[in-house]
């Protein structure tokens, strides 16, 4: 995927004017957050169970090679082949020696974010390969050479007249304005490719440890047919996702549909063990797992750690009102919202990306519903930090900062100026104590209007108090 | 090379060589114990309750439940049940379980024991354990039952007995390892309702890839 994080502000100021954009996001709004807080009020324990998962993960990243060492030698014992990839390229060059190695002519794919990380399906085609994805969302995507917008739900940012469109012009029937008509042709239309492909490529949501075993998390059952179908199954996934036991595995599932879709379970949760046994009339004969770093190792004991109890649900942009305004493509690049704009900078660089951990309000909510208990706006804030340090910021905020610094250095002078501030405030406030437009903040003023401050400073109502004048 | 460099820099943000004999015997000992998490309250329930339960989330999530005395009865219901639905073949998983009842109500409907198909309109399996928490089948594969047939055809059918209902996802995990021992199954499918998609619209639409319907066929033995 091309990276446009660099142009997040273009990206945004279109984002909010997109018409089609706008309805779509207004339906997520109002969807996945009320979805999910019925879920967590059904799930009395679900606040002990995110502190555990939160516990949990902690246990884990402290013995990550451990449990990663483990997991690879289950997935030997069982007969599978494990394949590790430093970088995105490493991970796709893999997958093609796998794919040419049985001759593969046509690859069908479960959703998988970490193949939109390493850029997969460009990568196989440019070598002869035809990728297929096969979930509904990623299938239009796909017909309309786009990316996804979100990480659950990745045509989020379409309408239905949008997939009508497409599905009319790449599958030649009429248009149709019933999501299940258009949902039976896209069935139908891969129903024979999933029996076509010569390998099947899924990602994970788990990686067990004690079994060997991974897991993926769908509701179309795509994955399945997937992974099932083709002689050849290659989970691309990525070494955070290592748990140790089926029962911690669970802790997980027991969060992962509640905080992203507020379902009380997916439909399908598949364990893949290994390739098919002695017996077995169906399933594949070979199974490969790679699994990618892609900056992640690095992470590890460094002030981002904590980003790599992610999960992947979705929540944290669910709720985020950057999110919900701008959409998923304004942020550049495969992870948006608050987990992307932690992630992205790591992927592909603060120079790049630092316009993310810059876009959000703070107001805390992400934190709020992560069910590992991020503390993403701490994260954010470490890139914002980071960036300054590396003299990256813009020359407004650095001016802006050093400025302020200079008057907080000097509490007499700092007072004197917000009082003065204060008074200049109110007047231009006047009796309905709202400022409308302000020199130098139209960035604020042409959207709403800034509420005066109170008669006296803090400074001056801590010291009538003091001095008993309330 | 990767894999080499990928540990090391772990290691190395862990602030540590390889791990000691302490600590991967720690890690060990943890993996062995297999101890159980918080297990919500929700299912930790008599088993009748546990089973009314597990009727009530399946339907939930839109699986349709029909209760029979007892296995003999499966044949006859099904036939009725493919007949109002117009569906002419069943491919069957060749359990003995399923093997041994006679099929003969079947009429002209043909029973057929092999992987499904693109075009099968109906298939039927029987099932490992049920999950009361959420309303789950969990199904594995083996050489009687293809994995195919719980994905491919429009139409998935169930028997579940009564007696293999447990409360939390844990129980079943419990039964997998007392059946199998230390090596799995190739998959276990853990399956809650039919499937669906809301990728068009945020429109919620049911039979996206795998079984438009799924019946389960609970028996209460």
């Amino acid at each position: 995927m091309q990276i446009r994080s660099p142009e997040f502000k273009e990206n945004a100021r279109t984002a909010l004017k997109e018409e089609g954009l706008q309805r779509a996001l207004g339906k997520l709004r109002a969807g996945f957050p009320e979805k999910r807080a019925i879920a967590v009020e059904r799930m009395p324990e679900f606040h002990d169970l995110r502190d555990e998962a939160r516990d949990l993960k902690n246990h884990i990243l402290e013995n990550l090679d451990i449990y990663l060492e483990q997991f690879e030698s289950k997935v030997q014992e069982s007969g599978g082949h494990v394949h590790w990839a430093r970088t995105g390229d490493d991970a796709n060059k893999i997958i093609l020696d796998i794919c040419k190695q049985v001759n593969a002519k046509t690859v069908t794919k479960g959703k998988s974010m970490v193949s939109e990380e390493t850029n997969l399906n460009e990568y196989l085609e440019a070598n002869g390969i035809q990728p297929v994805e096969t979930d509904l969302g990623e299938y239009i995507l796909q017909l309309r050479e786009d990316h996804p917008s979100h990480i659950i739900a990745p045509a989020i940012h379409l309408n239905l007249s949008d997939v009508s469109e497409i599905f009319h012009e790449k599958h030649g029937k009429p248009k149709s304005d019933d999501p299940a008509v258009l949902m039976q042709e896209a069935r139908e239309e891969l129903r024979n490719k999933f029996v076509a492909a010569d390998v099947g490529i899924t990602g994970a949501n788990f990686l067990v440890a004690e079994t060997g075993s991974t897991i993926i998390v769908t509701n179309e059952g795509n994955g399945d047919l997937t992974q099932t179908l083709p002689k050849t199954h290659i989970v691309i996934t990525s070494i955070e996702k290592v748990v140790p036991t089926l029962e911690d595995m669970t802790l997980f599932l027991r969060l992962l549909a509640r905080s992203a879709t507020g379902q009380e379970f997916t439909v399908y949760n598949t364990l893949s063990t290994g390739p098919r046994r002695e017996g077995d009339a169906d399933g594949p004969e070979n199974f490969h797992v790679v699994l990618v770093d892609n900056g992640r190792s690095e992470m590890v004991g460094s002030e981002f750690h904590e980003m790599l109890r992610c999960i992947r649900c979705s929540a944290c942009m669910n709720h985020c009102p950057v999110y919900g305004s701008v959409g998923g493509h304004a942020y550049g690049w495969v992870y948006p919202g608050p987990m992307g704009s932690v992630l992205t900078p790591k992927m592909i660089g603060i120079e790049k990306a630092g316009n993310l951990p810059n876009a959000s309000t703070f107001c805390g909510k992400c934190e709020e519903v992560c069910p590992v208990r991020i503390p993403l706006p701490k994260l954010m804030r470490h890139w914002r930090n980071n960036e300054f340090e590396k003299h990256l910021s813009p020359k407004a905020v650095r001016w802006g900062l050093a400025g302020w610094g200079f008057f907080a250095k000097r509490p007499t002078l700092y007072r004197q100026l917000s009082t003065a501030s204060n008074w200049f405030m109110r007047t231009l406030g006047g009796k309905k104590g709202r400022v409308k437009s302000l020199p130098m903040a139209s960035g604020w003023t042409d959207f709403r209007d800034l509420p005066t401050p109170t008669d006296k400073t803090f400074m001056q109502q801590w010291n009538d108090k003091k001095e008993g004048k309330q | 090379m990767s894999r080499a460099e990928i540990l090391s820099n772990i290691r190395r943000g862990l602030g540590r060589g390889e791990a000691s004999e302490a600590q991967r015997k720690a890690v060990f000992n943890r993996l062995n114990a297999k101890a159980n998490n918080l297990i919500p309250k929700r299912s930790q329930l008599p088993h009748a309750e546990q089973v009314e339960l597990f009727k009530s989330m399946a339907q939930e999530a839109s699986a349709e439940i029909i209760e029979l005395s007892s296995t003999a009865d499966v044949p006859k219901t099904v036939t009725d049940w493919l007949q109002n639905n117009g569906i002419k073949e069943l491919i069957s998983s060749s359990d003995a379980e399923l093997n041994e009842l006679d099929w003969s109500p079947l009429g002209d409907i043909q029973r057929t024991q092999r992987v499904a198909m693109v075009g099968d309109m109906a298939s039927i399996t029987t099932s490992f354990a049920g999950i009361a928490e959420t309303g789950t089948l969990m199904l594995h594969s083996r050489g009687e039952s293809p994995t195919t047939l719980n994905f491919l055809p429009d139409v998935h059918l169930v028997v579940l007995k009564r007696s293999t209902i447990v409360g939390p996802y844990e129980d079943a995990w419990k039964k997998i390892r007392g059946t199998f021992g230390k090596s799995m199954p190739r998959t276990v499918n853990m399956i809650t309702g039919p499937s669906r998609s809301a990728d068009i619209e945020q429109t919620l639409q049911m039979g996206a890839h795998g079984p438009r319907t799924l019946v389960i066929l609970l028996i209460n033995d």
